[in-house]
C-alpha cells in the first residue's frame, strides 16, 4: 500500500515538474537568475562596482531578475575569464565583467582562450582614468619637471602601479613613449599598496586610479590625468597630458562592462543590449556609484564594440617588442 | 576621549542587535574551513547596501572582529585552522583537546583574544596618527626582512627533528613559486591548466590540515574500537579566566607583537600568531612544552592576531590607504555609504566612525562571552564517533575550499595537497611549516623581487637592503632568532 502511494505520488510530482520545465523552455528570456563573472576578488574595485551596478536588475523595467556575482579571482583575471571563455553556457543566463584595457592586452601577451572576436559586448558601466601621482612633499610639481628630472637620469624615477599589462602599466608605458624618457616601472599586487608605496616615500612616483588618488589627495600630489578631457566632478583642475604638451590619451582608460560569449542568440543579446544600459543609469545606482568615488561611463553595445576594436590596435602597437 | 561620547550609540536596540548577529555571525562563518576574514567581511559587504551607515559599518566591525577568534575553534577541535591567522594556535591548541583540555584551550581562546583585541583598538585610538607614519615608512626591505623573521621560525616549529621542519618549509616556499607571478608577469611549474591561478592559501590549508587528520581519523578507527574522539573536562569560566590572569607575561608579549605587526601593511595576522607563538616561547621557562599542549602558546598566538585587528586599520582610517587584504574589502564598505576615510574621517563623521570603533571594543567582549557559550557546544564535536565526524569534515573541506573562489582546481589541488601531505607525515615533514613557507613565500618574494627593481634605479643595490635602522634592526631579529635556536637546540641534545 505504501509503495502504491508512494509511486503515485513520485508520478504526481514528476508531471508537475515537467509541467514547469516546460513552462520555463516558452518563457521570455531572463526567467531565472543571471550569474556574471567577475575576474577579481570580492572588495576589489570591479566586484564592488559589479555588485552596484547589478543591484537594480530585478526590477520589472530592467531584466526582471536579480543578477548573482560569481568571483573567479586568479593570474590578473585570466583564470576567470579563461573559464568563462571556454565553459560558460551561450544562453545569456551566463555573463562576465570585462576590464580594458587588461583583458586586450592579455590576450595579445599570452596563450589565453579569450579575444575580443570570441566576446560579444553588451554595455559599459563606468571608466576609472589612469591619474600621474607623487608624493606631497616631492620636489616635482608637474609633468615637466619630473620629465627634465629623468632626462639627467635615465631610470632613476622609479613609478609604482598595479601589476603587469592592466591599465597602470598601459599608461606606464604610454607616458614614457611620449615623453621620451627612461623610467623605472615597479609593479605592486593591487592597486592599494602601489598607492601606499607613493605615500610612504618607497618609490619616487605612481600611476594609479582617478577613485583611489582622489581620497588620499591630501598626501598626494596629482601631476596629469591620462585621458581626453579633466575630470569635473572629481579633480576639476587636474591637468590632462595633453594640456602640458604630452600626447597621452585614453588608450589606458580602465573601462568596466558586461559581456556574454560570441554564439549567444541574437534575440537575446538584443533583450540585454537594450536593458543594461539602462539598468546602469539607474538613480540609486548612480548614487551609490558616485558615493564611493567611481567614475561612471555609460556605453551602448555598438560604442562598447567600436573601443574595443581601437584598443586592439592600439595595444598590438604598444606591445610589440616587449 | 571623545570616543566615550558614542558608546550610547552601540546599545541602541538596533545596533547592539546587528552587533549581536555581527558577532555570532563572525564565530561561526570563521570556524568554518575556508572562510576567512576577509571572504567573511566581503560576503556581509552587501547586505550593508541597505542599512545606515553607523549599522553597516559595526556589522563589518563585529564580522572582522570575531572571524579572527572562530576561526581558533576548529584550530583547536579539529586541528584545521579556520584561517592563516590561526596556523600557530593548532600547535598546542589541538595537543591540549587532545589531552582531554579543549574546554580550557577555548576559554584561553576566548579570553586572550578579547585582550588583545582591546588592547589593539585602544592603540587605534589613542596612537594612530604617529603610528601611521611608521606604517607607511616600511618599504620593500624591510617587508622582505619581516617575512625571513618568519622563516626563521619555521625550522623550529612542530616538528621533531629541525631538518624535517626546514624541508617542510622549503616545499612550502616551492609550492607559493606556482602559478602566474603578477611582479615579474610569467608562469612558473603551470604543468597543469589546473594551476595557473596558483595554489590559493586557503585550499591549501585545509587540503594540507584537514586531509591527513580524516585519513588518520579512518586508520586509527579500524585499530581501536573507542569510538569517541576525546574526553571533555569540567572547567568553569572564573578557573580559566583566573589562570589567564596569572599568565599576564605571554598575554602581553602577545599583544605587543600583534599590535606591532598589525600596523606593518601587507604583514597580516599569519605572521603575527607565528612570531609571538615563537617569542613568548623563547622567554618561557619551560620552552619545551611548547607545542606538547602548552597553554602560554594558544595564549599567545591569539592575543597576537586579535590583536592585530586594531592597528591593521590605521592606515585605512588616517589615510585612506588600507593596509591589508580585509582594511581593503572594508574600504568598499565605507565607500558605498558615501565615507571617505583619510585624515579628516574623525572630523567629519565623528558619529559614524566612533560608533565603529566603539562597537569593536564593545564586540571584544561580546564574541568572547558567546564564544565561550559557544564553546560549551563546540566541545561536543569530539564527541561525535570518527565515522561520523570524518565524512563531515570531507563535505565541509570540500565546500569552503569551492566557496572561495567558485573553482573546482582549488578542490583538485587542495585533495592533492591532502593526500601528498598523508604521505609526508609519514617521514616527519609537519604541514604548519609548510603552509608557513606557502604564506611567506610570496611576500619574501614580491618585495625582494621590488626591491631590487628599486634599489637598481638608485644605484645602490646593496645598501637599499643591508642599511638604515629599521632594516639594521630587522636583521639582527633574524639573526638572533637563528642563533638562539641553534643554542636552544644543542642544549637540549
Amino acid at each position: 500500500m505504501k509503495q502504491k502511494l508512494f509511486m503515485a505520488l513520485s508520478a504526481g510530482i514528476l508531471s508537475v515538474l515537467s509541467m514547469v520545465w516546460s513552462s520555463a523552455v516558452l518563457a521570455e528570456y531572463p526567467d531565472r537568475p543571471v550569474s556574471l563573472t567577475v575576474a577579481y576578488s570580492p572588495g576589489g574595485a570591479t566586484d564592488f562596482q559589479a555588485r552596484i551596478v547589478t543591484m537594480v536588475a530585478a526590477k520589472d523595467e530592467y531584466l526582471g531578475q536579480p543578477i548573482v556575482i560569481l568571483n573567479r579571482p586568479g593570474a590578473g583575471g585570466r583564470v576567470g575569464w579563461n573559464h568563462f571563455a571556454s565553459k560558460a553556457k551561450k544562453n545569456g543566463y551566463e555573463m562576465a565583467a570585462y576590464n580594458v584595457p587588461h583583458f586586450i592586452a592579455q590576450s595579445i601577451k599570452f596563450k589565453t582562450k579569450y579575444n575580443i572576436d570570441n566576446l560579444e559586448p553588451i554595455a559599459n558601466w563606468g571608466a576609472d582614468p589612469a591619474v600621474f601621482v607623487v608624493a606631497k612633499d616631492s620636489p616635482f610639481n608637474s609633468v615637466k619637471d619630473l620629465v627634465a628630472y629623468a632626462k639627467k637620469n635615465p631610470g632613476a624615477v622609479t613609478v609604482s602601479g598595479a601589476g603587469l599589462f592592466v591599465g597602470h602599466h598601459i599608461a606606464f608605458l604610454q607616458i614614457q613613449k611620449e615623453t621620451n624618457v627612461k623610467l623605472t616601472y615597479v609593479p605592486h599586487k593591487g592597486g592599494a599598496p602601489a598607492l601606499k608605496s607613493v605615500i610612504g616615500g618607497q618609490v619616487k612616483a605612481g600611476v594609479n586610479n582617478l577613485s583611489d588618488a582622489y581620497r588620499s589627495r591630501d598626501n598626494l600630489k596629482i601631476l596629469g590625468i591620462a585621458d581626453n578631457q579633466r575630470n569635473k566632478k572629481f579633480l576639476p583642475d587636474v591637468p590632462t597630458f595633453k594640456e602640458q604638451g604630452f600626447a597621452v590619451d585614453d588608450s589606458s582608460v580602465n573601462f568596466r562592462g558586461v559581456m556574454v560569449r560570441k554564439g549567444t542568440p541574437p534575440k537575446v543579446i538584443a533583450r540585454l543590449a537594450s536593458a543594461v544600459p539602462k539598468m546602469f543609469g539607474n538613480k540609486r545606482v548612480t548614487k551609490q556609484m558616485n558615493n564611493g568615488g567611481s567614475p561612471i561611463r555609460i556605453l551602448n553595445r555598438d560604442q562598447v564594440k567600436d573601443m574595443w576594436k581601437k584598443r586592439q590596435v592600439f595595444l598590438t602597437e604598444l606591445l610589440k617588442g616587449l | 576621549m571623545e570616543f566615550l561620547q558614542y558608546f550610547s550609540n552601540v546599545f541602541e536596540p538596533f545596533n547592539f542587535a546587528i552587533l549581536v548577529f555581527g558577532t555570532v555571525a563572525g564565530l561561526l562563518l570563521g570556524a568554518t574551513p575556508g572562510l576567512s576574514p576577509t571572504m567573511t567581511v566581503a560576503l556581509l559587504i552587501p547586505f550593508t547596501f541597505h542599512m545606515d551607515s553607523t549599522s553597516g559599518l559595526i556589522l563589518l566591525g563585529a564580522a572582522y572582529t570575531s572571524t579572527v577568534a572562530g576561526g581558533a575553534v576548529s584550530a583547536i577541535l579539529l586541528k584545521i585552522p579556520g584561517a592563516p591567522a590561526n596556523i600557530a594556535t593548532t600547535l598546542d591548541g589541538h595537543v591540549m583537546a587532545k589531552n582531554n583540555q579543549a574546554t580550557k584551550a577555548l576559554h584561553f581562546c576566548f579570553l586572550s583574544s578579547a585582550v588583545g583585541g582591546i588592547i589593539g583598538v585602544f592603540v587605534l585610538i589613542f596612537f594612530s596618527p604617529i603610528l601611521a607614519d611608521f606604517a607607511l615608512g616600511f618599504g620593500p626591505s624591510h617587508l622582505f626582512w619581516v617575512a625571513i623573521l618568519g622563516v626563521t621560525v619555521i625550522a623550529t616549529l612542530d616538528s621533531s627533528s629541525m631538518t624535517k621542519g626546514l624541508a617542510s618549509g622549503a616545499l612550502g616556499l616551492w609550492l607559493s613559486t606556482i602559478g602566474y607571478d603578477d611582479v615579474q608577469g610569467v608562469e612558473r611549474f603551470v604543468v597543469s591548466e589546473h594551476l595557473q591561478g596558483g595554489i590559493h592559501i586557503i585550499p591549501a590549508l585545509i587540503g594540507l590540515f584537514a586531509i591527513p587528520q580524516i585519513l588518520s581519523m579512518y586508520a586509527e578507527n579500524i585499530k581501536a574500537k573507542s569510538t569517541a574522539m576525546y574526553e571533555t573536562e569540567k572547567q568553569s569560566i572564573f578557573q580559566s579566566a583566573k589562570y589567564c590572569l596569572s599568565r599576564y607575561k605571554a598575554m602581553g608579549v602577545g599583544s605587543a607583537i600583534g599590535t606591532v605587526i598589525g600596523l606593518i601593511p601587507g604583514a597580516g595576522g599569519q605572521i603575527a600568531g607565528l612570531v609571538s607563538w615563537d617569542q613568548v616561547r623563547k622567554i618561557s621557562k619551560n620552552p619545551k612544552n611548547f607545542g606538547k599542549g602548552e597553554p602560554d602558546g594558544v595564549i599567545a598566538a591569539e592575543s597576537a592576531n586579535n590583536a592585530m585587528v586594531g592597528p591593521s586599520l590605521v592606515p585605512l582610517l588616517t589615510l585612506s590607504v588600507p593596509g591589508s587584504p580585509t582594511a581593503a574589502v572594508l574600504l568598499g564598505g565605507l565607500l558605498i555609504h558615501g565615507i571617505f576615510p583619510g585624515p579628516n574621517l574623525f572630523r567629519d563623521y565623528p558619529e559614524v566612525s566612533w560608533t565603529f570603533i566603539d562597537s569593536m571594543l564593545v564586540g571584544q567582549i561580546l564574541m568572547a562571552g558567546l564564544g565561550i557559550l559557544l564553546s560549551g557546544v563546540a566541545v561536543k564535536v569530539l564527541k561525535v564517533p570518527k565515522s561520523y565526524l570524518a565524512p563531515m569534515i570531507m563535505v565541509l573541506a570540500i565546500f569552503g575550499t569551492y566557496s572561495v573562489q567558485h573553482s573546482y582546481s582549488d578542490v583538485l589541488v587542495m585533495l592533492s595537497l591532502g593526500l601528498a601531505m598523508f604521505v609526508l607525515e609519514g617521514f616527519g615533514l609537519r604541514s604548519a611549516p609548510l603552509v608557513l613557507g606557502l604564506v611567506l613565500g610570496p611576500i619574501a618574494e614580491t618585495n625582494f623581487v621590488q626591491g631590487t627593481i628599486i634599489a637598481k634605479a638608485a644605484g645602490n643595490e646593496f645598501g637599499y637592503f643591508l642599511t638604515g635602522t629599521l632594516n639594521l634592526t630587522l636583521i639582527g631579529l633574524c639573526v638572533s632568532s637563528i642563533l638562539y635556536s641553534l643554542w636552544s637546540y644543542n642544549r637540549q641534545k
